[in-house]
């Protein structure tokens, strides 16, 4: 009698299948609730950028062109200029230093370019994703706001995983 | 007449306590009811979340136990549209076709024993009315339900509402053979279409004498039968071909909105509960268990919590299976449910004939 055997195999794939959905149930859940539980990133994620300083928090970046050359979109402009006083008064590290730096969001890709030609380490990917605004003007980044962004970061609903 | 309901004659009569009885009960049944319609669609969204690894609707109230409200206040404020080559008068008829009859049936549905109220020395029956073909008219309700279905699919002027309707009516009617079929044997041990009479002969063995357990393997193959069929009764998954949204949009309710779908949407909830509650009766032993002879409000408690388990059933068959291709469908109804409950007829005939 094939077709009670049929029926009897129907009985166990239908067990199973609810045996397994059922099993799911108490399972911890993938979603995040984001406005009031941080999303979790790891350490590499390349969100919005942040100029680093140094020790003595001196602007690390000398207006080398060298970020704003190798970006895609053609999305950072810089104004170099020189301050000839000594280490202790002047903004940057070296005498050079960027006058204006300004990324447009509305352009960056965040390919992670700038931050590989950087050759002083002055320019790194923030962890923050939360760029999101109303006005076109806005998505332009200013330099006072990219030296700020590395503070800011502790604020925005994000959390990075540890290395392991 | 005014006069007369007020008069003296009239208010000494026994109709009045009874009235007041009625119109009580079903105030409370129609209340609990509703509320607990709304809060089914709660219930099957997050359990379906859940079986997803989702969290499911949480944000409006505590454990999203708003929602229902704010869907049901949504549902209200949507623009009722009626499609230009609609026929008028049958598109607004058929969500009404479908609710009246889904809502009508829970006048039948025993839930609990007699019990005698304290202070009022009342013997207060916990059904309704009392009728004594009970099964016949609950599938007579429910049959009706399929006019709503097939109406609003001819009347929507829209290929695939007529497509959801011309498959909603093949398949509840093919699949209604099978379901009745598969009860003739525990009417056969009930000796009779009378509900609360059905769940009182499953009162032995310390309550748990069911139709379910009793004349086995009959008990259960009815069972498995009616299982099936009350789903794609009710055209809920793996049987929701009249509605599948990958092929037909929604089926029958596609060209609907505002509350004339509410309507659909609570017809098909309250056909749910019923099609729960007649597998309740049926093979559970409606609200018989344990102590529930000392204690006359356990019923109620043991009804709903029945009900819950095949309501719970739904979703999770709903959150597992696949849907069925439509001859598949046609194929299992009439080639394999339909045949195999006339065979468990017979078999519970036999037995009742040679061990009763």
């Amino acid at each position: 009698m094939s077709i009670i055997g049929e029926v009897i195999d129907t009985m166990k794939t239908l067990a199973q299948g609810m045996a397994l959905t059922l099993s799911y149930i108490p399972r911890k859940k993938l979603t995040v609730e984001y406005p009031d539980v941080p999303v979790e990133v790891y350490p590499a994620y390349r969100g919005e950028h942040y100029l680093a300083r140094d020790e003595n928090g001196k602007e690390r970046c000398v207006a080398c062109f060298l970020c704003s050359a190798a970006c895609p979109a053609d999305a950072i402009y810089i104004e170099a200029t020189e301050d000839l006083r000594d280490y202790a008064d002047r903004p940057g590290m070296e005498n050079r230093y960027a006058k204006v730096y300004n990324i447009d969001y509305g352009k960056c890709i965040l390919c992670g370019y700038c931050v590989e030609a950087c050759p002083k380490d002055a320019i790194k990917h923030g962890h923050s994703f939360e760029m999101a605004v109303t006005d076109f003007k806005d998505l332009i980044k200013d330099k006072h706001y990219l030296l700020a962004n590395l503070e800011m970061e502790k604020k925005r609903r994000v959390k990075v995983l540890s290395d392991q | 007449m005014p006069l007369l309901l007020f008069s003296q004659p009239f208010m000494d009569s026994p109709l009045i306590p009874l009235i007041i009885e009625w119109s009580l009960k079903i105030f409370f049944i129609f209340g609990g009811l509703m509320t607990a319609l709304a809060y089914l669609t709660w219930f099957e969204r997050r359990v379906l979340a859940y079986i997803q690894m989702r969290l499911g609707p949480n944000r409006v109230g505590p454990a999203g136990l708003l929602q229902p409200l704010a869907d049901g206040i949504k549902f209200i404020f949507k623009e009722d549209i009626v499609p230009l080559d609609a026929d008028k008068f049958l598109y607004t008829l058929a969500p009404i076709m479908s609710l009246v009859p889904a809502l009508t049936c829970y006048v039948l549905l025993p839930f609990g024993d007699k019990f005698v109220m304290p202070g009022l020395n009342r013997e207060i029956p916990l059904h309704i009315t009392h009728v004594n073909v009970g099964v016949l008219a609950i599938f007579a309700l429910t049959g009706m339900g399929v006019y709503g279905i097939v109406l609003a699919g001819y009347a929507s002027n829209n290929k695939y509402s007529l497509m959801g309707g011309l498959r909603s009516s093949a398949q509840m009617v093919s699949y209604e053979l099978a379901m009745v079929m598969s009860i003739i044997g525990v009417l056969l041990q009930a000796g009779s279409l009378d509900l609360v009479e059905i769940c009182k002969h499953q009162a032995g063995w310390f309550g748990m004498q069911w139709h379910l357990f009793t004349y086995p393997p009959t008990g259960i193959i009815g069972f498995f039968i009616f299982l099936i069929a009350m789903v794609a009764e009710t055209n809920r998954v793996p049987f929701d071909l009249p509605e599948a949204e990958t092929e037909l949009v929604a089926g029958f309710h596609t060209e609907y909105s505002s509350m004339k779908f509410a309507m659909f949407f609570i017809a098909e909830y309250a056909n749910m509960v019923t099609a729960s509650a007649m597998a309740t009766i049926l093979f559970l032993g409606g609200w018989m268990g344990p102590f529930v002879d000392q204690f006359p409000l356990l019923g109620p408690v043991y009804f709903t919590a029945k009900v819950g388990f095949f309501l719970f059933l739904y979703v999770w068959l709903r959150g597992t299976l696949p849907r069925y291709r439509y001859d598949q469908l046609m194929n299992l109804g009439w080639k394999f449910l339909l045949p195999l409950s006339l065979v468990n007829l017979v078999l519970t005939a036999t037995i009742a004939l040679f061990f009763m």
